[in-house]
């Protein structure tokens, strides 16, 4: 396995290509985090103003940084779900639909019950924990028993979410104002606030599953090679539904941070999610192609997503842009990744 | 005309070809049998342009040629009719015909298909099929298809001059008795126009059509003959005569197997297409070798054990019960452990390091409720390590970086680490260097002793006459002799050459 945390080796050895492929993404994320402030300083410089580099810069800064941190947890999250699914060698395109389901039913439980954390309104957490399983079951159950290839059950599946969201809310905005809840936005350790140590506590759990479970053992082991792990024994039919309920579950998540960031539950919840968290796996150095990644990847990768989002918007330049790198970014990441001597023939 | 002089050919531990003569003439059927690994694929694959030879040199009529892909071959009158076909069954007859070159139809950017079926339709007319060139290829029979690929190779006469030389590589394993008979008299009424060098296991076929046939050993042609002077006896024992080292096959430590209650119990287990009324006992401490050409349905037994194929008919036993359930999953758990040919794609997964390869099949032993105990993995992957001598650096290392010998040595350790007791040996030391091949000997002997029962599908007749305590022969799907391989009553490769083929 070959996840960024789990290098045993002295770095002081050479820089093979296989080395500088791996951290390439975390290489990335330093360069653009000292590339921002150098345009500021650049343009400080331009208008005559005093400009210390990084000190003086507003992009690196802890305030900024915890509005990174902010922007990114949601997004973490639905990419920490994909990357599963990645590493299986499949896709999920589903989270959009997912996401806005899940958002959508935690607030009219959490509305209906009581419509405050103190009361038993709490039991819409799970409630959406168990729709997301369960539509990530749907899903996995469309994927295998149907053999339907993954990304086009997930990205049909997406679409029924979606749809299903929208038939719920009438299009209505559904708004979640509980203090305790928005506790999540509004509640600040150094800094940060509590979403992102949330966030935090699930990245370590995804951690623990993919390098500490059987079950993420399995998932490397049918990237890695599915007719391998069939003819030893593993029922790869139960690894992949498993593989996508767990996704279900990581895109509640998501889709409950994203409801306490902004107080608001809608169909337009899920907007964005898919772009930016396969951008965010793959740019992370996961393989398309399955068996090599991990969660650590996906961190950096989300960061490097959001980073240049901020960054952008730090210096100045149009949204419109953002997506244009991001894209850029993506063929560059996947480019850069794939061993064009081995693969003859791509569909 | 055409000639290969003193050439050459090595990989990576094996010597391929070793200083091979050849020559082929104007309107000559030149057969080559050889056993498998002879070194006939590589043959066929200089001559047609796949491989470069190392050393030595091809002539065409004197001048030296040099070949870097089929293509620069083709363009010089060299063309192959591949064993497993090579026609797109989704496109049609002519456009299967004309791939590659549909040029030559092409006005404007559009392609005139009326042209396209009448050449079509001539380059059929050569080789006696009456088929619409429009039909798509999937709707022609097996002999159908192989005349179409036979046609396409002859759209050379037209495209170059001088002459064709063309390949057939075992022509007949899917043709039916009348229909190898018309191929052969297409075949005579074409060498007008060509050469041909056919290339097939059955010596009699070969003996039948060929004008001159070569016999290949190890890399070498160690005999070429005559029509009129061939005989099939001498040239089976040209092909495989040779003496067999005792040491080798460590046959002194080759104990008698337990010849109570059987492992497995075969019973007149039949699969559709693939092997009928197959009946074998597998004992604890025993070798049971198939032995079989390609295609015999040797392999298809193996998976049939493991749970990869259901039978048809028949009823299989495994240590006393009978199996209803046929999954690779219910095998793993009856025990069985299956090593198959394809190291890289079936047998250990790139990426994943030593131990988790070790204990992929396994996990819920090292796990409690799905959380997996990493100390346990690897204290268990060192001990196998240590006791199989496996060359890693570290057992995190990446399984996808070890040698060959090691990587199987690992795939061996996944199965005995997990006490499996049946192990399904299918080619083990195919790509393997001799000192490799020796250690795996050494476990079959080790397995035998612990009381594992072993089916091997061996890479040699050599391999397998001398690691066997029987040897099952097997040709086209149906049983034809047991030997008994006691030391010093093993049978001789030819009495199992002479069943085989």
């Amino acid at each position: 396995m070959t996840d960024i945390s789990a290098q045993t080796e002295a770095l002081g050895g050479l820089l093979t290509r296989d080395r500088i492929v791996r951290w390439a993404p975390v290489l990335v994320l330093v360069a653009l985090v000292l590339l921002f402030p150098f345009f500021e300083f650049l343009a400080d410089l331009v208008e005559g103003k005093e400009h210390v580099y990084l000190l003086d810069s507003r992009f690196f800064s802890i305030r900024n940084g915890a509005r990174i941190g902010i922007a990114a947890t949601p997004a973490l999250m639905v990419a920490v779900g994909a990357t599963f699914i990645i590493i299986m060698g499949s896709i999920d395109l589903s989270m959009e639909g997912t996401i806005s389901v899940c958002a959508v039913l935690f607030a009219f439980a959490f509305l209906g019950w009581g419509g405050t954390l103190a009361s038993w309104a709490w039991l819409a957490i799970p409630l959406a924990l168990v729709v997301g399983a369960l539509l990530g079951f749907v899903n996995g159950m469309i994927h295998v028993r149907l053999k339907i290839p993954s990304f086009m059950a997930s990205l049909a599946m997406g679409f029924v979410g979606t749809g299903l969201a929208l038939l719920l809310t009438g299009g209505d905005r559904l708004r979640v104002e509980d203090e305790l809840f928005r506790s999540l936005l509004t509640v600040r350790w150094l800094n940060f606030p509590i979403m992102c140590y949330v966030a935090l506590a699930f990245l370590l759990l995804a951690w623990f599953i993919q390098s500490h479970t059987a079950l993420g053992r399995n998932f490397y082991a049918v990237g890695g090679g599915e007719q391998l792990a069939q003819s030893s024994g593993l029922n790869v039919a139960r690894v992949r539904i498993m593989g996508f309920t767990l996704a279900g579950i990581f895109f509640a998540v998501g889709a409950l941070l994203a409801v306490g960031r902004i107080g608001i539950a809608e169909t337009a919840t899920g907007n964005n999610f898919m772009f930016v968290s396969i951008t965010a796996v793959v740019v992370g150095g996961t393989a398309l192609w399955g068996g090599i990644g991990g969660v650590w990847n996906t961190l950096v990768g989300v960061l490097i997503v959001n980073v240049i989002n901020n960054g952008m918007v730090v210096i100045g330049l149009p949204p419109y842009v953002q997506d244009g790198v991001l894209g850029t970014l993506v063929i560059l990441a996947v480019a850069l990744s794939t061993n064009r001597k081995s693969v003859t023939f791509v569909k | 005309m055409y000639a290969l002089n003193k050439v050459d050919k090595h990989f990576p531990g094996v010597h391929a070809l070793k200083a091979v003569d050849f020559q082929v003439g104007r309107g000559e059927i030149v057969g080559l049998v050889g056993e498998n690994g002879a070194g006939k694929s590589t043959l066929m694959k200089i001559i047609y342009g796949a491989y470069q030879p190392d050393g030595g040199s091809i002539t065409i009529d004197g001048t030296t040629m040099r070949f870097q892909n089929p293509r620069q071959a083709m363009n010089h009158g060299i063309g192959m009719v591949f064993q497993e076909q090579s026609l797109i069954t989704n496109l049609t007859v002519m456009e299967n015909i004309f791939l590659g070159y549909e040029q030559q139809f092409v006005k404007f950017g559009i392609v005139d298909w009326r042209a396209m079926a009448k050449a079509a339709r001539h380059q059929l007319t050569k080789v006696k099929l009456d088929v619409d060139p429009a039909a798509v290829t999937s709707q022609l029979s097996f002999a159908q298809r192989q005349l179409v690929e036979l046609a396409k190779v002859l759209t050379l006469e037209e495209r170059i001059d001088g002459d064709l030389v063309i390949l057939l590589d075992e022509p007949t394993s899917v043709l039916a008795k009348e229909e190898v008979e018309l191929l052969f008299q297409l075949v005579r009424d074409l060498a007008k126009r060509a050469s041909f060098i056919f290339v097939s296991h059955r010596i009699d076929e070969v003996l039948e059509l060929s004008d001159r046939i070569y016999v290949m050993k190890d890399g070498a042609v160690v005999d070429v003959v005559t029509r009129d002077e061939a005989d099939v006896d001498d040239i089976q024992h040209k092909m495989v005569g040779r003496e067999i080292d005792k040491e080798y096959y460590r046959e002194q430590k080759q104990a008698p197997y337990a010849a109570d209650a059987p492992l497995i119990r075969f019973d007149n287990v039949s699969v559709d297409n693939r092997y009928r009324d197959i009946s074998f006992d597998l004992h604890r401490g025993e070798v049971l070798c198939l032995v079989g050409t390609e295609g015999s349905g040797r392999e298809a037994i193996l998976r049939t054990i493991f749970g990869l194929e259901t039978p048809t008919s028949g009823a299989v036993t495994i240590k006393g019960e009978q199996v209803t359930r046929f999954t690779a999953m219910a095998g793993v758990a009856r025990g069985v452990g299956y090593v198959p040919r394809e190291r890289k794609v079936e047998g250990i997964v790139n990426g994943m390091n030593v131990f988790e390869n070790m204990t992929l099949s396994q996990l819920n032993k090292y796990s409690d409720l799905g959380v997996l105990r990493v100390g346990d993995e690897k204290e268990m992957a060192k001990d196998w390590v240590d006791r199989l001598a496996i060359k890693t650096p570290d057992i995190r290392k990446d399984c996808g970086g070890l040698s060959g010998g090691n990587q199987q040595k690992v795939v061996l350790a996944k199965w005995r680490s997990g006490g499996s007791d049946i192990i399904l040996l299918d080619h083990p030391t195919r790509g393997l260097d001799i000192g490799a091949k020796e250690d795996v000997y050494e476990m079959v002997r080790e397995m035998n002793d612990a009381g594992v029962g072993i089916v091997l599908v061996a890479d040699t007749l050599e391999e397998a006459i001398g690691l066997s305590h029987t040897i099952i022969v097997i040709k086209d799907g149906e049983f034809q002799k047991r030997f008994d391989g006691t030391p010093g009553a093993k049978p001789s490769l030819y009495d199992l050459v002479h069943h085989m083929i």
